[in-house]
Order: C-alpha cells, then sequence, then structure tokens
C-alpha cells in the first residue's frame, strides 16, 4: 500500500481516506492518494473502478461520505468547486462540457478573464484587457485553434472539441491538473498534437492522469496508482505496477488480450 | 511544426462585437423621431418603450443565464404599487418615485433570488409562479393599502424634472419612457458583453463547467436576478406614473406571460428582442382588440401554439413554411 | 376539527386524481404540459352541459367524461404534442399556455363565462356524522364518494403500474426511453396511451370534483399551480410521491382557508416555495432516481 497519509511540502494534493457511498455501494471505497509536486501521475484501472467519482470527490463536484483532501496542506474538504479552482486545482472532463452556443475565442476569453480576476466585472467589455486578449491569441495558436476561433463550439469537429477542452482547462492557469482521458475519441492526427501539449505541460504543474490506453501511460506517467471497485488495489512506479501479478489479473492482462490501437 | 508567433486576432475580434452597430443608431432614432411623426399614439408608443424594457430585464434572467420565470410580473408589479404609494403619500416627484419603485424591486429581486438557485427548470418555473402569486394576494389582500381590486386611484404626478408637465397628450411621458429605456439599454448592453455577460452565458450553456473554470454561480446568478428585477421595477414605475393608476392585473399571471411571448417573438438572447417583441405584440393588440375585443386571448393563444409548432424562425420567414421541416 | 381534516382528505384526493396524469406525462416524456387542467375543465363541462341540457345522471357522465377527455387527450397527443418532445422546456411551456388560453377563451365564447353550478343527485346531499363535541366528524356524502372512487382508482393505479404488462413497460419507458425502445418496447403507444389516459383521469376529476373546485373557464389557470405542486413535490418517479403531496396540499389548503381565511392562499404558495428551494427534487423522490 501506499506511503501514511503525511502532507509534506512534496505533496501538493492529497487524499486522506476518501470514501464516497450512493446508498449502501462504496464508489470510492477508503482512497488514500498523494499528489508530489510536478508529478506525472497516472490512474488507471478497469471500467467502473470509480475513477471519475474520484477526480468528483477531488474537484468538490460530489460530497465525500467520509474522509479529508487536502491542497498544499490546507483542508480544502469543505470548499466549493470554483474555489478549489481559484487555488489552481483544475480538471478536464471525459465528455466534452463545453458551452455549445460561444465560440472558442469566447470561452477562452471568458475563462482567462475569470482567472485574472474579472469575471465579475461588468462595465468593460470582454477582451478590453490585453493581458486576457493576449493569453487567448497564444492558447488558441498552441490548440490550433484559431482558424474557428469565432465560430459556435457546436459547430465544431469532435477533435476540435476536445482541444478546446484542454485548452481551457489550461486557461485557468492549473498548478494541479486532472486530466479525464484527455485523448479519447480523439481521430488519429490530432491525438499527436494533443499528447505533446500534454508531455509539454510545465513542469511545475502537478498532474494526475486517468488513462486507458497503456502506451500513453507508460511514456508519461512516473507514478502510478491502480483503482479496483473504487479502492487502491497498488500503488508505484510503471515498472512495479507492470510487474505486479494482480495488476496484470485485473487490468493489464485484458489489456494484452485486446489487438492494440492507435 | 515551426512555432509561429501568435497573431492578434483575439483583441480586434472580442471587441467587435460590443461596438455599435448602424442599425441600432437607426432604431433608436426612429424610436425617439416616432412621437414627432405620429403625435396621436404617443401613449402607445410609451407603453411600447414601457413592455420594451420589462421584456429586457426578462431577457438579462432568461435569455443571458438560462433561468426560465413565469413570474417576472412580481418585480414588475412590485416597483410599480411602490411608486405609487411613494407618489400619493410622500413626494409627487417622478424621478424619486422612479428611483424609490427600483430600489424595492431590487430589494425583491435580491431575496427571490435565493429561490432560483436550485432546481429543475419545472422547480424555477414554480417558485418563479408561486412569488407573483403570492405578491397577487398581498396586494389583493391589502386592500386597505392598494386599493384592491379597484386599483390604487388617486395618484398624481408631479412635474418631470420640475418643468415637464405630464400633458393629456402624452408628449412628456413617451420621452420620459423612451429615455428610461434608452439608459438602460445602454447599461444592459455593457452588462451582456462585459466578462460577467460572458460568465452568465456560461452558467447558462453548461453551469458545470462553469463551475469547473472559477465562476461563483451563485452569486452571479443572485446578482443579475436582483438587476433584471431593477430593471422590471423601473418599468412598473414607468407604467404606473404615466398611466396614473396601479391596479391588480400588474401581477397577473398573463402580464408574465405575455412578455414570456414578447421576449420569444422577438428572440431570446440578443437583448433588442425585447423591443422587436413589443413593438411587433403590441401592434398586433392594437389592431387585433379592434377587431375582436374580448377574445383578444384566443388568438394570442393561437399564436403562441403556432409559434412553438413552427418554429420562430420559421416564422419570421414565410416562404419556408411550405418546405417541409427537415429532422432536427 | 376532525371534519376540516376529512374535506382535506377528501380535496387532496381529488388533487391527486387530477395531478397523476400530468406526473407521469412530466416523468415519461419530460413535458412540461400546463395544459393539463384544460382537460379536466373539458370533463367537467361535458358533465355539467349533460346533466343540465340532456338530463343524463350524475353518475353516467363521469365515465363520460373520463371517455372525452381521453379521447381529446389522444387526438392532441399523436397531432400538437408530439413532435415537441425534444423541444426546450421553455418552448413546452408556452405551448401549453398558448392551449389553456385558447381552450378559455373557446369556453367563455360557447358557453359563457359564469360559474357554472352542478346539480348532485339527492343521494350525495346528505351528511353523515360520527362522535360528539370537538372531536365530531362530519362526513358529507358527495366527499365520502369523492374519497372513496379516489381511493379505488389509486389502488387500480397502483396495482396496474406494478403487476400488469403495460405497467412495467411504462416504468421501463420512464426509467430510460432508449433502452426501453431498445427491448421492443413501442415507446409512442405507451406515451399515447399514457397521455390520454392521464387526461382522462384528470377529465374524471374535472366531473367528480366540480360542485368543490368551481366550474368556469378559468378553472385551468386556477387550479395549474396546485396541480404542477403535486407534481413538484410529489416528484413524478412514482405514484404515491404525487399522492403524499396532494393530501399534504388539500389538507394544508383547507386547513388554512378555514382557520386564516386572510391568508388562505399564501400558506400553500409560501410553504411550497420553502419545500422546493430545500428539496429542489420533491421531497418524496427515491434518492436516485431521475426526478
Amino acid at each position: 500500500m501506499s506511503a501514511p497519509p503525511v502532507a509534506s511540502t512534496a505533496t501538493v494534493l492529497s487524499a486522506l481516506g476518501l470514501v464516497k457511498r450512493f446508498g449502501g455501494i462504496p464508489a470510492t471505497d477508503n482512497v488514500t492518494l498523494n499528489l508530489a509536486r510536478g508529478a506525472r501521475h497516472a490512474l488507471i484501472g478497469p471500467n467502473g473502478a470509480g475513477k471519475t467519482t474520484l477526480i468528483n470527490l477531488l474537484t468538490g463536484v460530489l460530497d465525500p461520505t467520509e474522509g479529508r483532501i487536502e491542497l498544499e496542506g490546507q483542508d480544502i474538504t469543505r470548499l466549493a468547486p470554483h474555489q478549489r479552482v481559484r487555488r489552481g486545482l483544475v480538471r478536464t472532463f471525459q465528455i466534452n462540457q463545453l458551452f455549445d452556443s460561444l465560440s472558442p475565442l469566447q470561452t477562452l476569453a471568458l475563462t482567462v478573464s475569470q482567472q485574472q480576476g474579472l469575471g465579475g466585472k461588468w462595465w468593460q467589455p470582454l477582451g478590453a484587457r490585453r493581458s486576457v486578449a493576449e493569453r487567448c491569441d497564444q492558447l488558441l495558436e498552441q490548440f490550433r485553434l484559431a482558424t474557428v476561433m469565432e465560430q459556435p463550439t457546436r459547430t465544431l469537429s469532435y477533435g476540435k472539441r476536445r482541444l478546446l477542452e484542454i485548452a481551457i482547462a489550461l486557461a485557468c492557469e492549473p498548478r494541479v491538473l486532472l486530466l479525464d482521458e484527455p485523448v479519447a475519441g480523439v481521430p488519429a492526427g490530432e491525438r499527436e498534437e494533443l499528447l505533446r501539449t500534454i508531455a509539454t505541460l510545465p513542469a511545475e504543474v502537478s498532474v494526475l492522469l486517468i488513462e486507458h490506453d497503456m502506451d500513453i501511460v507508460f511514456s508519461f506517467a512516473t507514478r502510478m496508482t491502480v483503482l479496483v471497485n473504487g479502492a487502491v488495489l497498488t500503488e508505484g512506479t510503471p515498472q512495479e505496477i507492470s510487474s505486479d501479478e494482480r495488476v496484470r489479473a485485473v487490468y493489464l492482462g485484458e489489456e494484452e488480450r485486446a489487438p492494440s490501437h492507435a | 511544426m515551426n512555432a509561429e508567433r501568435p497573431t492578434d486576432a483575439a483583441r480586434p475580434a472580442l471587441l467587435r462585437a460590443n461596438r455599435w452597430k448602424p442599425w441600432e443608431f437607426a432604431l433608436w432614432l426612429a424610436a425617439f423621431a416616432a412621437p414627432l411623426a405620429d403625435p396621436s399614439h404617443a401613449a402607445l408608443i410609451s407603453e411600447i418603450a414601457i413592455v420594451a424594457l420589462f421584456a429586457m430585464s426578462l431577457d438579462l434572467v432568461l435569455g443571458y443565464a438560462g433561468i426560465v420565470s413565469l413570474g417576472h410580473a412580481a418585480f414588475f408589479g412590485f416597483g410599480g404599487y411602490c411608486a405609487a404609494l411613494f407618489a400619493k403619500h410622500v413626494m409627487p416627484d417622478p424621478l424619486v418615485g422612479l428611483a424609490v419603485g427600483m430600489a424595492a424591486a431590487t430589494v425583491l429581486g435580491a431575496l427571490c433570488s435565493v429561490t432560483i438557485l436550485r432546481g429543475s427548470d419545472l422547480t424555477r418555473l414554480m417558485v418563479t409562479l408561486g412569488v407573483s402569486l403570492i405578491m397577487l394576494e398581498l396586494a389583493n389582500k391589502l386592500d386597505w393599502l392598494t386599493g384592491g381590486a379597484d386599483g390604487l386611484q388617486g395618484i398624481t404626478i408631479g412635474p418631470l424634472l420640475g418643468r415637464f408637465e405630464f400633458d393629456l397628450g402624452g408628449r412628456t411621458a413617451v420621452y420620459y419612457s423612451l429615455v428610461v429605456l434608452l439608459v438602460f439599454a445602454i447599461l444592459a448592453r455593457r452588462l451582456v458583453h462585459s466578462p460577467f455577460g460572458a460568465t452568465l452565458m456560461a452558467i447558462r450553456d453548461n453551469r458545470l463547467r462553469a463551475m469547473a473554470i472559477g465562476v461563483p454561480v451563485a452569486s452571479r446568478l443572485v446578482a443579475v436576478y436582483t438587476i433584471a428585477a431593477a430593471m422590471a421595477g423601473a418599468a412598473g414605475a414607468l407604467l404606473v406614473q404615466t398611466t396614473s393608476f396601479a391596479s391588480l392585473d400588474l401581477f397577473e399571471f398573463q402580464r408574465s406571460a405575455d412578455v414570456l411571448l414578447i421576449l420569444v417573438v422577438g428572440g431570446v438572447g440578443w437583448l433588442y428582442g425585447g423591443v422587436i417583441g413589443a413593438v411587433v405584440f403590441k401592434l398586433m393588440q392594437d389592431t387585433l382588440s379592434a377587431i375582436t375585443a374580448q377574445y383578444w386571448t384566443f388568438w394570442l393563444g393561437l399564436f403562441l401554439v403556432l409559434l412553438v409548432l413552427v418554429g420562430r424562425d420559421r416564422l419570421i420567414r414565410p416562404w419556408t413554411w411550405l418546405r417541409r421541416r427537415g429532422r432536427v | 376539527m376532525l371534519t376540516i381534516l376529512f374535506d382535506g382528505i377528501a380535496y387532496g384526493m381529488l388533487l391527486f386524481v387530477l395531478a397523476v396524469g400530468l406526473a407521469v406525462t412530466l416523468g415519461l416524456m419530460n413535458f412540461i404540459n400546463l395544459a393539463h387542467g384544460a382537460f379536466a375543465m373539458a370533463g367537467g363541462y361535458v358533465t355539467v352541459l349533460l346533466m343540465q341540457r340532456a338530463g343524463v345522471p350524475f353518475m353516467a357522465c363521469l365515465p363520460i367524461a373520463f371517455a372525452f377527455s381521453a379521447l381529446l387527450g389522444a387526438v392532441l397527443e399523436r397531432t400538437l404534442y408530439r413532435p415537441l418532445y425534444h423541444r426546450p422546456h421553455l418552448d413546452q411551456v408556452l405551448f401549453s399556455i398558448g392551449l389553456v388560453f385558447m381552450a378559455i377563451a373557446g369556453v367563455d365564447y360557447f358557453i359563457g363565462s359564469t360559474q357554472l353550478i352542478v346539480q348532485l343527485p339527492g343521494w350525495l346531499k346528505g351528511r353523515t356524522e360520527i362522535g360528539s363535541g370537538e372531536w365530531r366528524l362530519g362526513m358529507g356524502h358527495y366527499r365520502l364518494f369523492i374519497i372513496a372512487v379516489c381511493g379505488a382508482l389509486t389502488v387500480a393505479l397502483q396495482y396496474a403500474l406494478s403487476h400488469t404488462r403495460f405497467g412495467s413497460r411504462l416504468r421501463a419507458s420512464v426509467d430510460d426511453q432508449r433502452v426501453a425502445a431498445g427491448l421492443g418496447i413501442n415507446v409512442n403507444v405507451v406515451f399515447l396511451s399514457t397521455f390520454a389516459f392521464g387526461s382522462g383521469l384528470a377529465g374524471l376529476g374535472g366531473a367528480l370534483g366540480s360542485e368543490v373546485l368551481g366550474l368556469d373557464p378559468s378553472f385551468p389557470l386556477k387550479y395549474m399551480i396546485y396541480f404542477l405542486i403535486v407534481v413538484a413535490v410529489g416528484g413524478t418517479s412514482s405514484i404515491t410521491g404525487p399522492l403524499l403531496a396532494a393530501l399534504l396540499l388539500g389538507i394544508a389548503d383547507v386547513t388554512g382557508k378555514y382557520y386564516i381565511p386572510k391568508l388562505g392562499a399564501f400558506i400553500v404558495y409560501s410553504v411550497m416555495i420553502v419545500i422546493l428551494v430545500w428539496r429542489p427534487q420533491g421531497l418524496f423522490v427515491r434518492q436516485h432516481g431521475k426526478a
């Protein structure tokens, strides 16, 4: 099992004994997870293992039945989702959660404005601040969205929508980034783009990645946690995990039988 | 892939949305010229302006924040009655009365905003309806104060700015209404093009994601609901002041339903929908009432049914009526 | 006091029968139908007109009212409602408000705006008293009849839902429409028959309760809020939820109007708002059911 739950400066996000029960069923079963500063940490497990539920607990979308969550050593268990975002805890969604009637430009502009503390300003037009517009330009360029920046999001291709999904998270200037299956359903061409962007995230940003594709996990992660039936099965380096009998049986074994995919 | 220098396209594109378009100037010019061109219809134009202000306030709530409200008349009526009572018992100055009506509606809006924060469309529909029904009951039961079903009589409104009397021709009234409408339109326009307005639209489109980018959803909704209530209260005060009369129909369901219809006809979510819808609705009402006074509700109902079945976009393009509706 | 309770229960059961169709329609088709009251009004008017102009006895009018409203519901569902199932709620609200306006104006035009008086048959006009003093229970036979009929209907509904094939198809379609269709359940037929039946029940309720509720063209608007309360507070995932909500509402309304007539309707509206703000999903909903 993992190290005892001690919050140190090297740990940026901790889940301590998290439990979430729906009725009688524990979707999250006494999960303790420590995310190190600058981590590239992967969270894997079979479908239904509770990975997204854990993300929902960490971000405040769900309230835990038991347990604590600490961010930078401070207890955030009672904080509302938007307050956690303000402290730098940002996530992406497995299924795109976008603003369909707004354009990528508007979406990023409002996210950047909110992040820069201008979200409540009502007199100045959106984009009047140069710092907002410049950051938008950067992000649109980085995620290859400049050509479609004024089209309503609902008209964009799936790949572009996924890029926007990640771009929004980066626009929040995260210190801790929770990526929920970022390349799910993305066509081959745009996958490489996205993976490169994730690989080149700043070193100060601590990343927790949920992913099914083992190639991606092994090329990206320095540490892995395996979640099965809502509980932590084991945690360790990719080498330790891939040679662990139990993990093979539960998860990797099934992967080997499945044909490898691009 | 070489790293290109980012272009500076974002800023101009964003600011373009905020710039006043030529047709907007034309619209306001026409609005202010109309009473000069047709002085006999000054009262009608004044009514249109007031209803437009009311509809615009609902647009903030419905079009920009996505809250379906069936009881917006609560704020309209409360602002109206407070302005009426103020004029009758304290002081007949219209501008102060307008401020009082607005302030009262603001307080009510802030209180009621708690009720629309959570829940589905149905629950929000119901709490908004419930609030306006409560206000109607209150106005009815407190008849020693409000005049009950007979309405509040004996309201005299003093001259505007101390100089312009409210004449029978309605000249002062119509310009009063138009100016107030314009001021609020400018303010509302700035609001919806600001970061605040953008976060509202984000909440409307995807509340979960709005929270996930740090938007304090609850406080934004409270703010916009309160602002919309203030605007509706101003419209109510205007109506009471320009007609020197306040009655229970300020709170009635019909008023909430009418303003919803007006907004949908004119187009939800672009602020001018309220203005366009008000013009169309009032003109329709005027002409149809002359033909069939009693059964205006029937035609209104039929219009609503057709509007929804055919779809607003097709309704304003008659050549599409005969084409088969494509599969959505 | 017991009499008040009794009256409240009768009123509540009547509201339940009136509103249960709306609850099922909302839960099934996710359609906000504010015109539900119009079907009740139709049943009421059919009954009164048949009784006054054709001399049809009250008891015979009840099934006729049911059939008329059910038929009306079936026709409207097939032609007008069905294309609107996937439209945003705002559209549905506007549409049903439009229908209500048309119904009200139509009735006003053809029949007139004065309230129609229902002449109850002799055997329903009586009253039985039990007990004495504080605990006297005065049961009007009419209200007793209402309770009996509505109670029987409730039991029958509950049975039909849980023990018949149609009931399981209905519950499946409510839970997940797509999966139900994938299982071979003809969702269109389920929708049509449910809507028709719900409208029929509303018509029956309108006929049964015409003396209690008062029959005039503004009926759908007057009672719309009550039906909505039953549905919103009771939830749409069961029959017992709306039943309990309707009983609560009936008792609260009658009690309020008796003891504090000046404030009568307030209490109902205020309590409704408080409940909906505190529990937006309704009071009686299953924990993780889709409300």
